[in-house]
């Protein structure tokens, strides 16, 4: 429950965030798009779809679920084992689109 | 997925790369958007065989692996120190083959001509293709270590192809008395599944303090460091006390020879260690089909194009898994799976004419040092300047501080991510 109190700070920080990510100016073709949310089905289930302990990711709201990858992004989630180690290494365009790549699939 | 523009942009494109421009080729390009052979079904092959049918399911993908039933490294430890059973670790084709359309040749791949584009199989059969996908795995580099030869591995077994080496070295195991010495030789970098040989002896020191409490391991090193070192050992030292000895290349833990019969090692100061049951987890290479392709360096690995991983030294061979040169990325199922989804992408645009995406790979390896007791490594990995690098700030290691609780959650993700990844690559619903 502790990271339902994270998701707000997170949501606050969003619009810089957005500038930045468009500032980049990274341009990721929806193939590549593809290419990077091809690693997250390894824990999250194929396209995001989870049966087990591990969160699904498949159908999360886009605002919501980018909130929460920058919040992992700036290790502002206590207790978090692995997803802050992952989500340093991705661009904040990267982290907005998948964010938004799986809020399109369907739960 | 696949527009139909895109697949009758496919064909156009597929034919003009068929290598030689003679009528038969022609004819079956025409048939399909391009015809892809993979040799290999465990996490990169299967994975690149799925994905290109995702990607475009008019291309032709045949898998050539002997096997019905491919069990994985992964997770074997955990059949070996008791918390699994070995059928929990095999997975079946049945859901390539079915709706996706792949077709699986019971084979296997006995030679590769790379400039004709074609592999030749066992039984005399040759499979022509425009795209090759080799995925072999490791071979155990027999000969490299003195004593060390397949009759060997039927008395000290290497387990390190899940099987019936594998199940041999559980009934040895099984068989071991209670006080008996459990000796594990661990090989230089680079090897197949760095935190394997410690997550191994992890869940063996569970199964022996369970059932043998007076036995004890001993680790002998061709290394001075391993992966998520101080976390295993200060996990081994907190569940198992004194039952793990581990010793390094700098202490004469690098074994020189093995005697089989005897189980006996030697290790590079001189000393000789009897063993009650001996694993030698032995130096390896690419899988010997990749060799007959002609794609290994001098060292018996696959020297590979970062951002397609297709073969340096021959065109329309790419490269996937354990076999490659990939570092900084392990030789990790993870990698294989995620170097198999690039792979497909690559190929999918390149038949299509167009250009291969821009890569991406990640890595998330969870180790179990007991039941309730997960550790995990992760990084996240692109192309700068024609290399692959990690991206810098990500990744990393497991905190060394953690609560019980934190532990117990990496156990469990450890036990979720096998699931989803069992699914992803062959469909798996456990």
């Amino acid at each position: 429950m502790r990271r339902k109190n994270v998701v707000p700070n997170a949501l606050a920080a969003l619009a810089l965030i957005g500038a930045a990510g468009t500032a980049s100016g990274q341009h990721l073709t929806a193939e590549d798009i593809s290419v990077l949310a091809g690693v997250c089905a390894n824990c999250h289930g194929p396209d995001g779809h989870s049966r087990g302990a591990i969160p699904g990711i498949a159908g999360k709201p886009y605002v919501a679920q980018l909130a929460l990858l920058q919040a992992f992004k700036a290790d502002s989630i206590p207790d978090t084992t692995v997803m802050n180690r992952l989500a340093k290494g991705y661009s904040d365009a990267e982290l907005d689109a998948l964010a938004r790549h799986f809020s399109e699939i369907g739960k | 997925m696949v527009s139909r523009r895109s697949i009758l942009k496919s064909l156009g494109a597929a034919a003009l790369a068929t290598p030689a421009l003679s009528m038969p080729s022609i004819l079956r390009a025409s048939e399909s958007a391009g015809r892809v052979v993979i040799v290999g079904g465990g996490f990169g092959g299967a994975t690149a065989a799925r994905y290109l049918k995702r990607r475009n399911p008019a291309i032709d993908v045949t898998l050539v692996e002997p096997v019905d039933r491919f069990y994985t490294c992964p997770f074997s430890n955990l059949y070996l120190g008791g918390l699994r059973e070995f059928e929990s670790i095999g997975h079946g084709y049945d859901d390539l083959t079915g709706s996706l359309g792949v077709t699986h040749v019971r084979a296997r791949a006995q030679d590769v001509d790379g400039v004709a584009h074609t592999v030749t199989l066992e039984s005399g059969d040759v499979l022509s293709y425009d795209k090759l996908v080799l995925a072999p795995g490791v071979d155990v580099n027999f000969g490299a270590l003195e004593g060390y030869d397949e009759a060997a591995a039927e008395l000290a077994p290497h387990a390190w192809k899940a099987g019936p080496q594998t199940r041999l070295l559980k009934a040895q195991l099984e068989a071991l008395e209670d006080g008996g010495v459990f000796v594990l030789s661990a090989p230089a970098d680079p090897f197949r599944c760095p935190p394997g040989p410690y997550e191994r002896v992890s869940m063996i020191a569970h199964y022996l303090k369970t059932h043998k409490p007076r036995s004890k391991i001993l680790v002998l090193d061709a290394k001075d460091a391993f992966s998520k070192q101080g976390l295993f050992q200060a996990g081994w030292t907190a569940l198992y006390g004194d039952l793990i000895e581990w010793v390094g290349l700098s202490g004469g833990g690098r074994v020189v020879r093995v005697d089989p019969r005897t189980l006996e090692v030697e290790t590079e100061f001189g000393d000789v260690h009897k063993a009650g049951v001996l694993n030698v987890v032995p130096p390896q290479r690419a899988g010997v089909i990749a060799e007959r392709a002609r794609v290994t360096n001098e060292a018996g690995w696959v020297p590979v194009k970062p951002r397609t991983f297709e073969s340096r030294t021959v065109a329309d061979i790419h490269v996937v898994g354990d076999a490659t040169i990939a570092a900084p990325m392990p030789k990790s199922g993870f990698c294989a799976n995620a170097q198999g989804k690039v792979v497909a992408a690559a190929i999918a645009a390149e038949l299509a004419g167009e250009s291969a995406p821009n890569p991406s790979w990640a890595n998330t390896c969870y180790s179990l040092i007991g039941p309730d007791y997960g550790i995990s490594v992760a990084g996240v990995y692109a192309v700068a300047n024609d290399e692959i690098v990690a991206i810098e700030g990500s990744g990393g290691v497991s905190p060394a501080e953690a609560s019980p609780d934190f532990r117990r959650r990496e156990a469990q993700f450890g036990a979720a991510w096998y699931a989803a990844i069992a699914e992803d690559i062959w469909g798996t619903r456990a």
